[in-house]
């Protein structure tokens, strides 16, 4: 059909024509910037706002092109992907220890934390209570989750970050009501035995509380509980301790993939971007609270529910608790090896 | 062929079995053989290639990552190397590992032999649509495998609802982690048995039956000795696939320490502290655990084949 395949051609050389005037006249090529955000399991919703927003931002500003790509997984198997050779641009995790990893594989510099305001953590959680409609249990505080007649899920703090604030936020809630060592210990001790399964992710767990009705209360992230809440169709609630940890996922420029492929300016531009007015407001429509004073308010209502929050200092700082928590050994391990036969 | 295949040696039943099944399936519609030409050329290329291939192949898969495995854990040093996997925790996962996958990979020899028998001898409507879901357990991420039958025996599923008041919990117990492994292993256990049987020479049997051998006779004198070499071969399978599954396991194992927490796990939290030379020992001692099952059962396999032959004499 010659007509027919002329006219395609004529399209198709058309097309490349146009494409090219746009170009010509700046006399350079901007060419596209792709980026790769290495991030943890919870964060997909967010970030996929995040980088249509940044995207058009970014475009506005400097008139280039940018594609951010994503990827998900458990957050202490992502830091070893970006170890391992991952090409990531920057990297969002969930905990500390995590970025200090690729940090210590020297791909990020030393001073990564002070590069962004508050330690380089763009916005924060805090560990909360989900339970089943109308809270027949009564939960309203820690003391009452050891109850006798109380069963509790949240993922093993060994493989999941999720698992470690559960852990880390039932210890700090015992110092701060005035508690001694030894009361926190038996207090997670008491926690642990009343836990019936140990999921190995977050995700696993909310799965286990909210579908398979395991367990009366589940402690997990608020940004989380947020999503297991809309999902359960008013099967369960949100009931906010007195206090508990903040959760503090740190983002980094991975230094040395950014300079080898060129991408610093978009990197830390779409870092940066999570501080912005636009990011705090798309960051708080997904229930993580934005940092900084008067923070955008959650998208279902007026102001974030007060809690009183303590921050990993309280419980010894990462590195302490890492070892002295959830080490091989430790405490957690303790828990569990002072009843083996049961 | 078929009457000298249960006499083939051993080890490659499997391989041979699966090949044979295949061939016999397309032969029909493959039917326009080429006359052959005038010097007669092998169809494969030569020892020297294949064999280089072949070392390639298995040195690049299988030989180098196992290397860097051992070399890893090595690094530990002995005495560290037993801190790290010689725990009483990692001892209690071994051991469930272990036992699991045994009672697993017992469990689905014998529901694969009965599987295989009927849908290699017993013609009835569907039997096709069976045979392929037989499969689907190889297609199905486990995960989503452990998720479902986590979820059909919680008190609240499907099963649980009837079981749990009985006391059967199939949902986060020991029994759970059987479950999922019989699931993840059976279509092992069935596709290499069923060749075998569909290939057995049926003459043989109606020998046995008309010389006034009893039917039991028959089963046990005649077919068993035939099939127990792939049966042998079945077991090895479906137990190095249980002693190497997680996805499905940790949905519904429910990971208590010294109960219900398989040795993979272990290795997973020692990932996360970013210890890998640790995480690595634990691989090692679950390698070795599983390699010298896997050379028992060669062994024991062996011997099998040789009573086929035996009995085929």
């Amino acid at each position: 059909m010659p007509p027919r395949r002329i006219l395609f051609v004529a399209l198709a050389v058309g097309l490349v024509g146009i494409s090219g005037c746009g170009k010509a006249p700046e006399g350079r090529v901007p060419e596209a910037v792709a980026l790769l955000n290495v991030s943890y399991d919870p964060t997909r919703e967010l970030y996929r706002d995040i980088n249509t927003a940044f995207a058009s931002r970014y475009g506005q500003e400097h008139g280039r092109v940018v594609d951010v790509k994503q990827s998900h997984a458990s957050s202490g198997s992502q830091a070893r992907a970006v170890i391992d050779g991952l090409e990531a641009d920057v990297v969002t995790l969930a905990v500390w220890p995590d970025v200090d990893a690729v940090a210590k594989s020297g791909l990020v510099k030393e001073d990564w934390q002070a590069r962004y305001e508050n330690d380089s953590v763009p916005y924060h959680s805090v560990v909360v209570f989900v339970v089943r409609k109308g809270n027949p249990k009564g939960i309203k505080d820690w003391p009452d989750i050891v109850r006798d007649d109380v069963s509790i899920i949240t993922p093993n703090p060994k493989t999941s970050g999720n698992g470690k604030y559960s852990f880390l936020a039932a210890w700090g809630a015992v110092l701060a009501a005035g508690g001694s060592e030894e009361d926190a210990e038996r207090f997670v001790t008491e926690l642990y035995r009343r836990t019936p399964v140990l999921d190995t992710g977050a995700r696993a767990a909310t799965a286990t509380f909210s579908q398979k009705g395991i367990g009366d209360v589940h402690l997990t992230f608020e940004n989380e509980a947020h999503l297991e809440v809309g999902e359960s169709a008013g099967e369960l609630e949100i009931v906010y301790p007195s206090r508990s940890i903040r959760v503090d996922p740190p983002v980094a420029v991975v230094d040395a993939n950014v300079d080898r492929r060129g991408t610093r300016h978009a990197a830390e531009a779409y870092l940066g971007f999570l501080y912005s007015p636009e990011g705090r407001a798309i960051v708080a429509k997904h229930h993580y609270r934005p940092w900084g004073d008067t923070p955008p308010p959650p998208p279902d209502a007026k102001e974030w529910p007060a809690i009183e929050t303590f921050d990993i200092t309280a419980v010894g700082g990462w590195q302490t608790a890492m070892k002295r928590f959830f080490g091989e050994g430790g405490v957690f391990d303790s828990i569990y090896a002072a009843s083996p036969g049961k | 062929m078929s009457s000298s295949r249960p006499g083939m040696n051993d080890r490659h039943t499997p391989m041979i079995a699966f090949a044979t099944a295949s061939i016999a399936s397309a032969a029909p519609s493959g039917t326009t053989v080429r006359r052959p030409a005038r010097r007669r050329r092998p169809v494969l290329p030569g020892f020297g290639t294949t064999a280089a291939i072949t070392s390639l192949v298995i040195g690049f898969l299988v030989v180098v990552p196992l290397a860097v495995l051992v070399a890893r854990a090595a690094s530990l040093g002995a005495a560290g190397f037993i801190a790290a996997a010689w725990t009483d925790r990692a001892r209690a996962a071994y051991g469930v590992s272990l036992g699991a996958s045994l009672l697993a990979a017992a469990a689905s020899t014998l529901l694969g032999l009965v599987v295989a028998w009927v849908l290699a001898r017993v013609p009835f409507p569907g039997r096709r649509l069976l045979d392929a879901f037989v499969d689907v357990p190889l297609a199905l991420p486990t995960a989503v495998a452990g998720l479902v039958y986590s979820s059909l025996y919680v008190k609240q599923g499907w099963l649980g609802a009837w079981l749990v008041p009985l006391g059967v919990h199939g949902a986060y117990s020991y029994l759970g982690i059987v479950l999922v492994l019989v699931f993840v292993s059976l279509p092992f256990t069935v596709r290499v048995v069923q060749p075998v049987i569909e290939s057995l020479d049926r003459d043989a049997e109606e020998a046995a039956l008309i010389l006034g051998a009893s039917r039991s006779q028959t089963f046990w004198r005649v077919i068993a000795p035939a099939i127990a070499p792939a049966l042998a071969t079945g077991f090895a399978m479906a137990l190095a696939r249980a002693l190497g599954e997680y996805g499905s396991v940790v949905f519904i194992s429910g990971n208590m320490p010294f109960k219900t927490e398989i040795a993979p796990v272990l290795i997973v939290a020692r990932l996360e502290e970013f210890a890998y030379a640790e995480a690595t020992a634990i691989a090692v001692v679950l390698l070795a655990m599983s390699l010298s099952l896997l050379v028992v059962i060669n062994v024991l396999q062996h011997k099998l084949s040789r009573n086929a032959v035996g009995a085929e004499k």
